[in-house]
């Protein structure tokens, strides 16, 4: 449903349906609203067959990549090693807010899904890291935990299984990169959040140096889901023509919008009819200028592309952006474009690990070149550097925080070349070089 | 992580007040139940590290910022250099290494709260607080505000928080009323 709105008829609500109903947060009431069926069904199946089943339902990854999710399980076989599942819940992409709801009103839901996955893939011990300044979320899933120990739904004999599962919940200490997968497993181990250079991948040497699994907890809350309904009742979400896409989504939704919230909806909606009837368009007297689909990290969208995009992995990319984590950032007709994306590049700049150079130069050279342009400082030959310095960013560097700050500078620059060229006309400095300008403007 | 500017120019570490408590000696944190509760948090690792962001968070809670002898006293006791323990410190931006106010408020100015107007909740709250600027605290050692990088909640924006509470959907006229509630 649209937390904090009522339901809209076109949302199809499966993990959000408990939004806003205090009563599923504990473990009667999840058990009320069919909790735990899944697991006790799951901790009785054979860990191949749970492969399976996830495999054929479709589902992706919910954290932003979108690999899917039955292959990644399948690297783990039964070899008799230690296996750890970890539950990435250090959600901070910039527009993205899905993940906060799920722990704050279904803890519950994401503690089955984390104990399912981690039988699923040969693991008996799985974290939950989840972000510093996720208070209540912490508080909620740690109740959950201990709630389902004292049940006997985790620990020594889960739910009678004879199935050791434990669970334990990690909070971080404020760093977005923490999010990357191999840098959340340093913070777990006690390190600060640098990522490793892969491979080795986590699923040969992850968290401890031992063959580890992570998820998203929108991923990891789907899958039991599909583990009681079966993989072919999952496969009715999603567009006819398009089987790459399963399953639903939550879309968070931000900025200049008439209804801000969360969204759950089949993958493969019209995006238009999501701006403008879910989520109501823009404020009064308004007009959408531009969107960012997927989180801070994908490229930006103008009003018309974005009107003309579909919702799902595939349909985004013929866009020409990526369904990212499904942060909705929507900007109107106010809003600076230049300023806005200077913005984003002094978030990558504060939160560069600093371990590749490309990313700790770049990010804060790019955010020194977008200031200096924001405040009318800039020059045409400004705009050229941070051309130079996107390509010396992207694809080069141990993980992509590099690559996502020249993403928004990159589209921006495509998409809104205008704004940049009028502030860089303002500069008094260029007034006085005749020809400067609209050279490198050719 | 802290290499970076803030938005609007300020430190974003906190600065101490006339370097308060900085001389003091160290009482040990983990002793008696925090001891007991430290063990326990052990068992859930098979290294003695992984305990390490887990009890800064105690010793913060305890002594409201992360001294240079709390810092030892953490090493010792998960077998590490102080000098690595500091480095883990310093790249999270959610461990005070100087002492703050006693209500240390962190405000979201990230695009999606910045777009509905988030620099203006900033500008009330240092207007409101008494704290000049950010990063500094309040001459009665109240308040402490530093803007934060998405506090993942930008559909309520503007998101403050202060100290573990978090606030949905702050507005430059709310501030007053919100600062006058704490002591």
């Amino acid at each position: 449903m649209g937390y904090p709105h009522p339901s809209h008829p076109r949302e199809t609500p499966i993990l959000s349906k408990y939004f806003g109903d205090p009563e599923a947060r504990t473990l009667a009431g999840w058990r009320a609203r069919g909790g735990y069926e899944a697991l006790e069904k799951a901790l009785h199946s054979d860990p191949q067959d749970l492969q399976t089943t996830v495999k054929d339902s479709g589902l992706r990854g919910r954290g932003g990549a979108g690999f899917p999710t039955g292959m990644k399980w399948s690297f783990m076989k039964p070899d008799g090693k230690t296996h750890y599942l970890c539950c990435n819940a250090d959600e901070s992409e910039p527009g993205t807010f899905k993940d906060r709801e799920i722990m704050r009103w279904t803890p519950h839901g994401l503690v089955e899904g984390v104990a399912l996955a981690a039988h699923a893939i040969y693991a008996q011990t799985a974290y939950i890291y989840i972000r510093g300044e996720f208070t209540e979320p912490y508080a909620r899933v740690c109740a959950a935990v201990e709630e389902a120990y004292a049940a006997g739904i985790l620990g020594a004999n889960a739910m009678g299984s004879g199935k050791h599962v434990d669970v334990h919940v990690h909070r971080g200490a404020g760093a977005y990169i923490c999010g990357e997968e191999t840098a959340l497993m340093n913070s777990l181990e006690g390190r600060r959040g640098n990522p490793r250079i892969k491979p080795p991948f986590p699923a040969v040497a992850g968290l401890f140096g031992k063959p580890t699994t992570i998820n998203n907890v929108e991923t990891l809350t789907t899958v039991p889901y599909i583990i009681k309904h079966g993989a072919e009742w999952y496969k009715q979400y999603g567009r006819p023509d398009n089987p790459k896409s399963i399953g639903t989504k939550l879309f968070s939704v931000c900025g200049n919008i008439s209804r801000p919230g969360n969204y759950e909806v089949a993958l493969g909606f019209p995006f238009k009819d999501f701006l403008y009837d879910l989520c109501g368009g823009p404020q009064a007297g308004r007009e959408i200028k531009a969107v960012i689909p997927g989180g801070s990290s994908v490229p930006i969208l103008t009003r018309e592309e974005a009107e003309g995009a579909i919702m799902d992995y595939e349909g985004f990319v013929a866009s020409g952006t990526m369904l990212g984590s499904g942060g909705v950032i929507v900007f109107d007709d106010r809003q600076d474009m230049v300023r806005q994306i200077a913005r984003l590049t002094r978030f990558y700049a504060h939160e560069s690990c600093a371990q590749c150079t490309q990313c700790r130069e770049g990010t804060a050279w790019i955010t020194r070149i977008m200031e200096r342009i924001r405040d009318g400082m800039g020059t045409a030959e400004d705009l050229d550097t941070l051309v130079a310095i996107s390509d010396g960013m992207s694809g080069k560097t141990i993980c992509v925080l590099s690559d996502s700050c020249a993403t928004p500078v990159m589209s921006g620059l495509k998409k809104f070349r205008h704004e940049f060229e009028a502030k860089i006309a303002r500069n008094p400095s260029m007034v006085t070089v005749p020809g400067a300008f609209r050279a490198s403007a050719a | 992580m802290s290499h970076g500017p803030s938005a609007s120019g300020g430190a974003l570490v906190a600065t101490p007040p006339n370097g308060a408590h900085h001389d003091e000696p160290h009482v040990p944190v983990f002793v008696g139940a925090p001891r007991a509760e430290l063990d326990r948090i052990l068992s859930r690792y098979p290294t003695k590290q992984a305990a390490l962001l887990p009890a800064l968070w105690m010793l913060q809670d305890a002594r409201g910022w992360v001294s240079e002898g709390g810092i030892e006293e953490v090493a010792g006791l998960l077998a590490i250099t102080p000098a690595y323990v500091k480095g883990v410190v310093s790249f999270y931006t959610m461990y005070h290494q100087h002492p703050v106010g006693r209500h240390f408020i962190q405000v979201c100015t990230t695009t999606p709260c910045n777009v509905c107007g988030a620099e203006d909740v900033v500008k009330s709250l240092l207007e409101h607080s008494g704290c000049g600027d950010l990063g500094l605290t309040s001459a009665d050692g109240r308040f402490t505000v530093v803007e934060v990088e998405c506090l993942g909640a930008c559909g309520f924006a503007t998101p403050i928080m202060i100290n573990n509470d978090f606030i949905e959907s702050v507005t430059p006229e709310s501030v007053p009323r919100i600062l006058s509630e704490l002591k």
